[in-house]
């Protein structure tokens, strides 16, 4: 069995054996953790003997429906295997961070955990277009199930709005998916590489370029395709929003770098400014939206909508260090993202409340807590050191190359970010105790471990990131070199 | 010797299309429930007759064994469509299909 | 060995600040002390030990720890480099950073959470260390960004109050703005150099056309970033504020060394500022007017750590008018000795809050030199030396900043309102030093009791300090008694193609002259209206006319309020409220309006009647067969 199909076939044993597991409670979820470790050892196994040189490795391909050019086909190359590492580094971490909450039927939650690591790894494995929008829809399932069956009050029309909306955009890229299909020489096939060698004029790459870019769009979110985003992170359970915001919405980001610009380079250079307009303003509105919010995470829901805003920016200037600074942003929002919402999910489940104005002054006898609250924080706000200014450097650099006054607005964010984040840190954690502060007790192992070990990834990140641009470099030399064939 | 060149097949052809037609008109303006399921009997009888004039036509038996199927299928029908008319007879006290609007949002 | 001393230097903090931020609030406060003053202290060893290798000769040395980003043509390195100008930075630093350690352990010796001040003090000089010793621009940016963070985080040190952490945020919020200028200025030299490493980018630019626009561009997003750090119009305003952080952190970081960071750079890029004149006489016109509305400010205020702040705004200026003109080593030449007065009157500030338990209202104090005779001896030298009285260091460069202003092309005008901003800076600074240790005390019966000189901890940083801030000035003698300008041979292998400036002999015999004679003059009237007469200021309330807007600092705080701060909330607020609810949102849920819509109208059609039903399968089979037979 070839790498790449060991890591996708894991989570699918885990989650067929959580399903079935009929006993301790309290076993379950330790299993839980166990199974998602194993999948990370076996990624970091994959990781050490990767060569990142050679593009597509570790690829295997099976038939499926032959009759239709469809195979089962799987491989890594440097940017997927960053992807599958950052997937199966937080799942564990998801799982920890659950271990001591109350969760009525955790054997489907963890099953379904499972199944959207299964089907989320799929997705940045894949090399066959059909196998894509089959595990680009898989993935939907399982976070539907797990925003309604474990959210909020309102779980239901937020969750049906989020599917049919997501859904919607899904049904563009089909369209999109089988149109290219039937370009493809001779008995039809859904190989990506064959999609990377097709010849579209220009007119056809641009309704490609839109029946894709909705469905990306979509699930990144970018302005003003975003408004499932906010009530959704807001109504989901911990675990859910995480997922979501922590690798679902890297899909769609991985989905233009794998899919877009090498096969639609014309497309995108057409609304190519138009899409870094749309983005810049996604950046600026969230920000502002952020400042104004009471609910911390619904704040933090618009702060992660501004970041990946900046991502996608950066991905479509299409030079090197938007790539590159998308990749490793990517990484870095995602590691981020799951400290700050594990950080309101502690709040809430220790004070009750997660409004920003009932809270205050947390930080007088949790130091351990309010140290690990700064570290992540900061990595929000990109100060050198930590993983996000890596990051927002390079994609504010790629802004930059494309045109000056993009960067300059972009850029603003790094002032709002630190405007909304510190607004939000002070209220909770610094003034005077608030009344449902007192009630916070100090941390529990699970979540000492969890913020402990995203506080060291943020550090680490920061200080040795070349680990990771050397990983994906290549990767994204190609991708830089196919979609600048056409021009 | 021969049943269709005796009378030739025009006059089965004329007399099947009649019959459709009285059973078409019949479905169409009887408000009578047992008298449009009999129209419809008489429908696929007239499907029936064509059936077996093009069987013995081309000589070829397959009409005839799809007359049987559709005798068939049409007594399994009935059989439906009037339990159907019982139940209705007994919850309207009508047969009259214009009683029965429900068929609606 | 050199390059490994190279690495001693900011890692020794760093280690300080990991190991004494892991300790609990129970520690031993003397294990916290040697860990960080110690560790501050064997940097300033070090500094010493490179010090004496350049100044014989030596080349600059350094040290590259890992290939930090290398993506396309970006090669960025997190390496270290001490020349010249560093290791100036370096002594200021470790140097002065060692005093104010030790002065802290006096001033803080009651605080519950000591550990964290110290470790918080300890990353504090990594990062400005990081600052001054990066051998490219990142380098410095991660310093420059990371002292902003333990600026923050001092300020803002007592969190329970409010006030405080608002100034925090404050401080780094306007920093941030600054440092948005130093990125894209970090940018464009990448796009234009093709690197970010000093070497190289200086290399190159030696070679460009003066007056060259991409060049002026970036000159003006460098100086943005200075702004922010270096606390000038139109960014000052989170200076003052700063001062609710303990008045050690007020001298370490908002009066010697990180506020100075702007300077730094300047003077390092001066390569390209000498290329750009345009965005020179920019650097010295903001400064010109940020030194003197700030010393307009500092006239009214009456607390004692805010006339600190805004005088130190001042002589910022100060500093930024030599850069414009081009005199950096004139401007590194004031650094040095305003690194030392300054750090002295605010640790005197502090030094005799200390002994007011608290208090930092000037009208509630006077008759304090009976008290704190050690305090008042070297606040007096330091009042000196800030005024530019001969021969106390701030007389040296003061007057130098004065020469070479006058010498610019031009420059007239500047040296106008500088010399009226000196005259300025001494009237503020006597009304300070009359209003604290002269007349009687005028403040509770509570705070006389409790009068008492500080221990020896503060004391002997007092006395260290006060001995520098009255000779530092012999590093730079004026061109007139003909020795060497020691600070400008040792910055001459850093400072490239600037223009020379060199005022006359007798230009600068009348400055002093002229200034001798001011300042006595100055010295006379305030001490006759403040002892004398016992002249005691008004509360702010009372003010009237223009007083009354001085007083309020011009309103600045409340014009950017209301132009920026409101604006954005109401926005912001009109996006959440309506933007995004409805228009966006709204739009979204249309569809589902229009579905819903849609769906009530088609379904009219279906009325529930078997008739009409039937009627249309037949009708519709009909058509089929004549669009079969006949159409088709």
């Amino acid at each position: 069995m070839s790498e790449s199909l060991l890591l996708l076939m894991l989570p699918l044993a885990s989650m067929l054996i959580v399903a079935v597991y009929n006993g301790d409670k309290g076993l379950l979820s330790k299993g839980a953790v166990a199974a998602s470790l194993i999948s990370l050892l076996a990624s970091v196994y994959v990781l050490l003997t990767f060569n990142s040189t050679v593009g597509f490795q570790s690829v295997s391909s099976y038939n499926w429906i032959p009759s239709l050019g469809i195979n089962l086909s799987f491989g890594l190359d440097g940017l997927s295997i960053l992807l599958v590492m950052l997937t199966n580094f937080l799942t564990p971490l998801i799982i920890l961070a659950t271990v001591n909450r109350e969760i009525k039927n955790q054997r489907a939650f963890y099953a379904l955990i499972f199944l959207m690591q299964f089907a989320l790894i799929g997705v940045f494995t894949t090399l066959d277009a059909f196998v894509f929008y089959v595990f680009w829809e898989l993935a939907l399932i399982p976070i539907y199930f797990i925003c309604l069956m474990w959210g909020g009050k309102y779980s239901g029309a937020i969750t049906l709005k989020f599917f049919i909306y997501t859904l919607t955009g899904s049904l563009f890229m089909l369209t999109g998916i089988i149109y290219l299909y039937l370009q493809t020489p001779g008995s039809h096939t859904f190989a990506l590489q064959s999609f990377y060698t097709l010849d579209l004029t220009a007119q056809e790459q641009s309704y490609l370029f839109w029946a894709f870019f909705l469905a990306f769009a979509i699930k990144i979110p970018i302005w003003p395709l975003h408004t499932w985003q906010p009530d959704t992170y807001t109504d989901a359970p911990t675990a859910g929003t995480m997922l979501l915001s922590g690798i679902m919405l890297k899909m769609g980001i991985y989905g233009i770098m794998r899919w877009m610009l090498p096969v639609m380079p014309l497309g995108i250079m057409q609304w190519q400014n138009l899409v870094l307009v749309l983005c810049i303003i996604g950046v600026l509105y969230a920000s502002c939206l952020a400042l104004v919010q009471n609910d911390f995470k619904r704040l933090v829901a618009y702060a992660s909508m501004a970041h990946v805003g900046l991502i996608a920016a950066g991905v479509f200037t299409t030079n090197i260090y938007g790539l590159q600074g998308a990749t490793i942003q990517m990484l870095a929002h995602g590691i981020n993202a799951v400290g700050l919402f594990y950080i309101v999910d502690i709040i809430q489940s220790k004070t009750g409340t997660r409004q920003i104005n009932e809270l205050g002054g947390i930080a007088h006898n949790n130091r351990l807590f309010s140290i690990l609250f700064v570290i992540v924080l900061l990595g929000t706000v990109a100060l050198p050191l930590t993983n996000g200014f890596v990051g927002e450097f390079l994609l504010l650099n790629g802004i930059f190359n494309y045109n000056i006054w993009f960067a300059a607005f972009a850029g603003l964010t790094i002032i709002l970010g630190a405007v909304y984040m510190l607004r939000s840190y002070k209220s909770i954690m610094l003034g005077d105790i608030a009344s449902p502060s007192s009630k916070f007790e100090t941390l529990q192992y699970n979540e000492k471990i969890v913020l402990s070990v995203v506080a060291i990834a943020i550090i680490a990140m920061g200080i040795c990131p070349q680990y990771f641009i050397n990983l994906a470099q290549p990767a994204l030399e190609n991708i830089f070199q196919l979609s600048h064939l056409h021009n | 010797m021969n049943i269709i060149s005796e009378v030739g097949i025009n006059s089965y052809l004329w007399l099947a299309a009649i019959l459709f037609s009285i059973g078409v008109m019949g479905v169409l303006f009887r408000r009578n429930a047992i008298i449009i399921l009999m129209c419809i009997e008489l429908m696929l009888n007239a499907v029936n007759i064509l059936f077996v004039a093009f069987s013995v036509m081309h000589n070829n038996p397959a009409g005839q064994i799809m007359v049987f199927f559709i005798m068939a299928v049409a007594a399994a029908e009935v059989a439906v469509g009037l339990a159907i008319l019982i139940l209705m007879y007994r919850n309207m006290g009508s047969v009259d299909i214009d009683t029965m609007k429900k068929l609606k949002w | 060995m050199d390059s490994l001393i190279v690495l001693l230097i900011p890692l020794l903090p760093l280690i300080g600040f990991i190991i004494s931020g892991t300790l609990n609030k129970q520690a031993n406060h003397t294990l916290i002390n040697g860990l960080t003053c110690g560790s501050v202290f064997v940097s300033f060893l070090l500094s010493v030990i490179l010090f004496y290798q350049l100044q014989s000769g030596s080349a600059p040395i350094s040290y590259k720890l890992l290939n930090w980003i290398y993506v396309g043509a970006l090669k960025l390195d997190l390496s270290f480099t001490v020349d010249a100008l560093s290791s100036i930075m370096l002594l200021i630093i470790t140097g002065i950073g060692f005093l104010i350690h030790v002065y802290s352990t006096g001033y803080m010796h009651d605080e519950p959470d000591y550990a964290r001040f110290f470790s918080y003090l300890n990353l504090f000089v990594f990062f400005m260390l990081l600052l001054v010793m990066g051998n490219n621009f990142v380098v410095m940016f991660v310093g420059w960004e990371g002292v902003g963070l333990c600026s923050y985080l001092l300020i803002g040190f007592w969190f329970k109050n409010n006030a405080y952490n608002d100034a925090a945020k404050k401080a780094f919020v306007m920093n941030r703005i600054g440092d948005l200028g130093f990125l894209i200025g970090m940018f464009l030299i990448l796009n234009k150099f093709g690197s970010l490493n000093y070497q190289t980018v200086f290399d190159l630019a030696s070679h460009a056309a003066t007056n060259d626009p991409t060049i002026t561009v970036i000159c003006i997003c460098l100086f943005i970033g200075a702004l922010g750090k270096s606390a000038q119009i139109p960014l000052y305003t989170w200076l003052p504020d700063a001062m609710a952080g303990p008045t050690p952190v007020s001298a370490l970081i908002h009066a010697a060394t990180m506020v100075t960071a702007g300077i730094y750079m300047i003077v390092r890029t001066n390569v390209l500022y000498t290329l750009s004149p345009d965005a020179g006489f920019l650097v010295a016109v903001m400064g010109v007017a940020t030194a003197l509305f700030a010393a307009t400010i500092g006239l009214k205020q009456n607390d004692i750590k805010k006339v600190l702040a805004y005088s130190t705004v001042s002589q910022l200026g100060y500093m930024f008018a030599a850069l414009g003109v081009g005199a950096y080593e004139t401007g590194m030449f004031h650094v040095i000795t305003h690194a030392f007065f300054k750090a002295l009157l605010f640790l005197c500030a502090g030094s005799v809050i200390h002994a007011m338990s608290g208090e930092q209202d000037i009208r509630s104090m006077g008759g304090l030199r009976k008290k704190l005779p050690i305090t008042h001896i070297t606040f007096f030298i330091g009042t000196l030396a800030i005024s530019g009285f001969p021969p106390f260091s701030g007389f040296f460069s003061k007057d130098e900043i004065l020469a070479k202003v006058h010498e610019y092309n031009g420059g007239f005008m500047l040296f106008t309102i500088l010399a009226i901003t000196s005259v300025i800076t001494a009237f503020y600074m006597f009304r300070l030093y009359w209003l604290t240790f002269w007349g009687n005390f005028r403040g509770n019966s509570h705070q006389a009791s409790h009068l008492h000189e500080s221990p020896k901890s503060i004391t002997i940083p007092l006395i260290l300090l006060a001995v520098f801030a009255a000779s530092a000035g012999l590093i730079g003698l004026p061109h007139l008694f003909h020795a060497p300008h020691l600070l400008n041979n040792f910055l001459a292998p850093v400072i490239i193609n600037a223009p020379t400036l060199e005022a006359s002999a007798s230009f600068e015999i009348a400055l002093i002259v002229v200034s001798l004679i001011v300042l006595a003059l100055v010295t006379y009237i305030t001490y006759q209206i403040y002892v004398a007469k016992a002249r005691i200021p008004v509360a702010d309330a009372d003010e009237k006319g223009i007083s009354k807007w001085v007083a309020n600092k011009y309103y600045i705080d409340e014009l950017y309020n209301a132009l920026i701060t409101q604006p954005l909330q109401a926005v912001s607020t009109f996006a959440n409220n309506y933007i995004e609810k409805y228009v966006i949102d709204g739009t979204v849920n249309s569809f589902r309006w229009l579905t819903n819509t849609g769906s009530l109208l088609i379904r009219q059609i279906q009325t529930g009647s078997i008739g009409l039903y039937i009627f249309g399968i037949v009708i519709g089979i009909i058509c089929m067969f004549v669009f079969k037979f006949y159409l088709a």
